[in-house]
């Protein structure tokens, strides 16, 4: 399960909704694995404003992994800036001019950064902890089970 | 038309096989009007990334579809999917064809996500999904007995594979929907309010003839202002009766 996913969970249980506490859900006692993905610029650029990325931070520092900034890139930072303006034009009108030719961007080393934690860092083993009621979701080969004994749903 | 995505790798004793109702939506997804309102809605290219979940994924054929598909449907390459399954082998094939359809395209895919095990979007962020898809267990027979979900769920200890009664259990589980086929479909209705985003989301429920589609329909539309549901998709239509229907529903802005 890629952390991406757990900026859209919560905790099954209904009461909890309301409470802040139950989201993000909490990874405890999780064996991780980098599961390779391609990367798309568009994307890292859009989902930026749709990240809660005070909770990213929590989840990655509780995961042992290497600290987040404090605040979210801007979108720019996630381009490498080769591609110098007089470059463009060049290309364009060596192209005739033809359809607005997309110019190529290059993903800079914290949009590798990023798309490594959201999209290629996986939980395979372990739990996802409710911060409210403490309920354990248990994650198996990478599945997470938010299948609620009878009494609770 | 759009491929078809490839379920080869779906073991349908346990999962539900793609059937007619799997095709309506993918027709009704990719026709032109369902289209042309999803990119009008979605079109900005510097908007926050659409995020799809479907419900209830089964063998994954849908969210594939709408994974391998996107700039044909969005118009847009950045659209995130997630699914969501009781049945915890569904989840697994249908990881699999989502990433098998996703890698077969040269472009114009999407970001996909996870297929978690959960009931209906119990687990799902409030307000978080743009767009919602569900083909629910919607023939009137009666629901399984839900209290051997956990053991039927997976494979029993000490055994290789499911048994007999489990993938009867399993399968019983994908089309049963109890009274007028709409147990099922009335709990996820009543949970599609709180998960949608307010300024963007949009719904695809099928219904069956049995279901009372135009019943479930003014229900909706009882939700409070701004709450509309049309039909935008039918299939197998005899004497003036469709015998499936896609309905769509969104709020529009008041
Ligand atoms: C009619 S099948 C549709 C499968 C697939 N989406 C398709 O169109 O081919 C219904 C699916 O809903 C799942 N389902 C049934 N009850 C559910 C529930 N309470 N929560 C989540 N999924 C459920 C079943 O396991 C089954 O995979
Ligand atoms: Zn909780």
């Amino acid at each position: 399960m890629k952390l991406l996913t757990l900026n859209f969970l919560t905790c099954a249980i209904k009461t909890c909704k309301t409470n802040p506490a139950s989201f993000p859900l909490h990874p405890r006692d999780a064996e991780l694995e980098i599961q390779e993905a391609d990367l798309n610029l568009t994307f890292l650029k859009n989902i930026l404003p749709r990240l809660m990325w005070e909770e990213l931070r929590v989840i990655s520092s509780e995961l042992g992994l290497p600290e987040l900034p404090a605040t979210p890139p801007a979108p720019a930072d996630l381009v490498e800036p080769s591609n110098t303006p007089l470059d463009t034009a060049e290309v364009t009108l060596a192209e005739g001019g033809a359809e607005a030719q997309e110019v190529e961007e290059t993903p800079s080393q914290t949009a590798k950064d990023l798309h490594r934690i959201l999209l290629e860092t996986c939980i395979q083993e372990g739990k996802l902890v409710c911060g409210s009621c403490g309920h354990e979701y248990a994650v198996k080969e990478g599945v997470a089970n938010f299948l609620l004994p009878g009494h609770l749903v | 038309m759009l491929p078809t995505p490839s379920t080869s790798h779906v073991c349908f004793d346990r999962v539900y096989e793609p059937a007619e109702d799997s095709y309506l939506l993918l027709d009704t997804l990719s026709s032109p009007s369902e289209t042309s309102f999803l990119q009008d809605r979605f079109k900005h290219a510097n908007s926050s990334p659409p995020l799809v979940l479907e419900v209830g994924v089964g063998s994954g054929v849908v969210l594939a579809f709408v994974a391998a598909n996107t700039q044909s449907i969005f118009g847009r390459q950045d659209t995130l999917t997630l699914g969501t399954d009781i049945n915890s082998f569904a989840c697994r094939a249908a990881s699999q064809t989502v990433r098998d359809a996703i890698k077969e395209r040269e472009n114009g895919r999407s970001v996909f996500l996870d297929v978690v095990n959960g009931d209906l979007g119990s687990a799902i962020r409030p307000h978080s999904i743009d767009v919602f898809i569900f083909n629910p267990p919607y023939v009137p027979a009666e629901l399984p007995d839900l209290s051997r979900h956990e053991y039927y769920n997976t494979i029993a200890e000490g055994k290789k594979a499911t048994s007999f009664q489990q993938d009867s259990y399993l399968l019983q589980l994908s089309y049963a929907g109890g009274e007028d086929g709409m147990v099922v479909t009335n709990r996820m209705l009543e949970q599609v309010p709180e998960i949608l985003s307010d300024e963007r989301g949009v719904a695809y429920v099928l219904l069956c003839a049995q279901n009372k589609p135009e019943v479930v329909k003014a229900r909706i539309r009882d939700w409070g202002s701004g709450w509309n549901a049309e039909t935008v998709g039918s299939s197998g239509n005899k004497a003036g009766w469709e015998k499936l229907v896609i309905v769509r529903i969104w709020k529009s802005a008041d």
